[in-house]
């Protein structure tokens, strides 16, 4: 993948190209720029400086630190809306190719259906990247435009310069992508079941939505560390200082626990399975 | 493989089948396709030729049986074959909104064999060939069914191969498309490649074809060379009677099926096990009153009218 030389020409870059053509991926990327930008002019139109602690994490800061914008956007994008487009696009990953029919003609190109099974998810996890910083450079953005940028106040009190700021800025961007990643792979799996890409993308929705449920019941409290969206929202570890790279190798850890049992299920799957549509 | 594969066919099956459920959508098959030939297969809607393609291109698991593509025994060597097959299979299939060009960009680059440096300029020469030049930058959800087709058809062409397999490359054709496709065909052959092309029409690629199959509900029911097939001595008898029943039986008692149609029995006489005149002796004499009764060399139509017992759709 590192290689350049390889990679042009080759079946990882044609899917990019293709994914990053349609106007459905392009429609999501505008959609998830607006949340910075929405949540950025009604604070600069509400003009008032909320006391500290309400409204999201963060909230109160953006007026003073247009720097802020980016995380508080994360956050509310965290939950719902990131999910529901990493199940429109990894859902879609091989059920929408079954139900075109261009599975065929992938397969007998032929394509090795382990190979594509690792094309699509490693396509849908650059979606997730591409999703993560779009929301977090539109949010500097218009921070920047709206509000005055400064040296950022972290968590733990400490002033940092702004270049140190965006990368924590970057750090977050990386974390909300891995933290993608365990129900991109849940998502290639349901997508190997079907040949209903709106099917498969809508089961994945419901299956993030289902676990956040979950992790919000404190009867469930022993199984929440294994729940997928356990540390979606924990990336204030990385807003510290000194930096703490505690959650992040968890989460790490977690997701990537997710991509191998469901990635194995979607081998199993998709390499024996009757392609007949 | 079993069987030792004789290199001369490009297609040898043995008892291939596929099973869904309890029911045999291709039962038993032992295709023998030879290198070089333009081989017909043959068969309604319905009658597995679709399956069974799927399965010598490693798309559908085989529930039985053996498939050698090229050599390679399917799907355990299926990444050495498949490289020299080009195959239209169950329609031509795209990305709607990419051009037609886009397209074969897309599939061209999922074949790792296919050298980048060269794809435009195959890709280029694939387009011409089915003449969609001046359409190569339309997307393809702008496409009539046609040049689908014909796209579907450039797919399969986008590297010099061995082996062409075409399921129903006429559907949706005008009749001027169709005889460009088997222009096409024709002139595919005279470089060497064996093409394999499947229909329910038999009238569309009988012109072309120097090999034969014909399914009926998963089986084959006949195979072999134009000639072979053509030049049984098979007579198609026409008995007019009133007796339609009783004839039927009197023709079961020399091993020949007849089919009552309306105030006729049609059959299948044999060459050689039984002389016409004997049988028709046999049924005046059980009692059947014959008011006519006439031998004909069957066209390959009837032939597979009677092979199958539904024949083909003909196309108006
Ligand atoms: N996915 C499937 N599940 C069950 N039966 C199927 C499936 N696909 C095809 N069949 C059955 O297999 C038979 C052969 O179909 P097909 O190979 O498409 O025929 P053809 O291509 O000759 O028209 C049909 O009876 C069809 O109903
Ligand atoms: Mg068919």
């Amino acid at each position: 993948m590192l290689n350049v030389k390889k990679f042009k020409g080759s079946l990882m870059q044609s899917e990019l190209s293709v994914l990053f053509r349609r106007r459905r991926t392009w429609a999501m990327l505008t959609t998830i720029s607006m949340i910075p930008i929405f949540l950025a002019i009604a604070v600069k139109l509400s003009g008032s400086t909320l006391p500290p602690g309400e409204g999201p994490p963060f909230l109160d800061r953006v007026s003073q630190n247009g720097m802020f914008v980016g995380f508080t956007a994360m956050i509310l994008a965290i939950p719902l809306f990131l999910p529901l487009t990493i199940g429109v696009v990894a859902g879609d990953t091989i059920a929408g190719e079954a139900n075109t029919g261009t599975l065929r003609y992938l397969l007998v190109a032929p394509v090795s259906r382990t190979r594509l099974l690792i094309v699509k998810f490693l396509g849908a996890s650059a979606f997730a990247l591409a999703a993560t910083f779009t929301l977090m450079i539109t949010g500097i953005a218009i921070g920047a435009i709206l509000f005055p940028i400064g040296p950022v106040t972290l968590l733990s009190g400490d002033v940092i310069s702004i270049p140190a700021a965006l990368v924590r800025i970057f750090l977050v961007a990386i974390y909300v992508t891995i933290s993608l990643m365990g129900l991109t792979a849940i998502g290639l799996f349901i997508s190997t079941l079907t040949v209903i890409p709106v099917g498969a993308m809508a089961a994945t929705v419901v299956v993030s939505t289902v676990t956040q449920i979950l992790g919000t019941l404190p009867q469930l409290a022993v199984i929440h560390p294994y729940l997928i969206s356990y540390y979606w929202l924990g990336f204030a570890d990385l807003l510290r200082n000194p930096i703490s790279l505690g959650s992040f190798a968890s989460n790490t850890l977690l997701q990537l626990a997710y991509i191998a049992i469901f990635g194995s299920l979607a081998y199993g799957r998709f390499t024996t399975k009757d392609v007949l549509s | 493989m079993a069987q030792e594969v004789d290199p001369q066919y490009a297609i040898f099956t043995s008892g291939l089948t596929k099973s869904f459920g309890s029911h045999n959508a291709v039962d038993a098959l032992d295709l023998r396709v030879p290198r070089g030939s333009i081989f017909g297969f043959l068969g309604p809607n319905g009658s597995g030729k679709t399956t069974t393609i799927r399965m010598l291109l490693g798309l559908a698991n085989i529930s039985s049986g053996e498939v050698s593509l090229l050599g390679s025994a399917i799907p355990d060597e299926i990444g050495i074959a498949l490289p020299k097959v080009g195959a239209l299979v169950e329609g031509p299939a795209f990305y709607p909104y990419l051009s037609g060009r886009d397209n074969l960009i897309r599939f061209d680059a999922a074949d790792r064999h296919a050298p980048p440096q060269t794809r435009s300029a195959r890709v280029d020469a694939a387009l011409a060939r089915v003449g969609l030049t001046q359409a190569a930058g339309k997307k393809v959800h702008a496409y009539s069914l046609g040049m689908k087709q014909r796209l579907g058809i450039a797919n399969a062409l986008l590297q010099p191969r061995e082996l062409l397999v075409l399921d129903e490359p006429t559907n949706g054709l005008d009749p001027q498309g169709t005889r460009e496709v088997r222009n096409l065909i024709r002139s595919l052959a005279v470089e060497g490649i064996t093409i394999f092309i499947s229909s329910h029409l038999l009238v569309e690629i009988e012109q072309i074809c120097t090999h034969l199959a014909v399914m009926s509900q998963g089986k084959i029911v006949a195979q072999g060379s134009v000639e072979e097939l053509s030049a049984g001595e098979e007579l198609n008898l026409t008995l007019l009677t009133s007796d339609t029943e009783l004839a039927v039986q009197g023709l079961k008692t020399y091993g020949i099926n007849g089919v009552i149609d309306g105030k006729s029995v049609r059959a299948l006489i044999p060459a050689g096990a039984h002389k016409p005149e004997d049988i028709l002796k046999s049924l005046v004499d059980t009692g059947v009153g014959v008011k006519g009764f006439t031998l004909l060399a069957p066209t390959l139509e009837e032939r597979f009218v009677l092979l199958t017992g539904e024949g083909f759709d003909v196309e108006r």
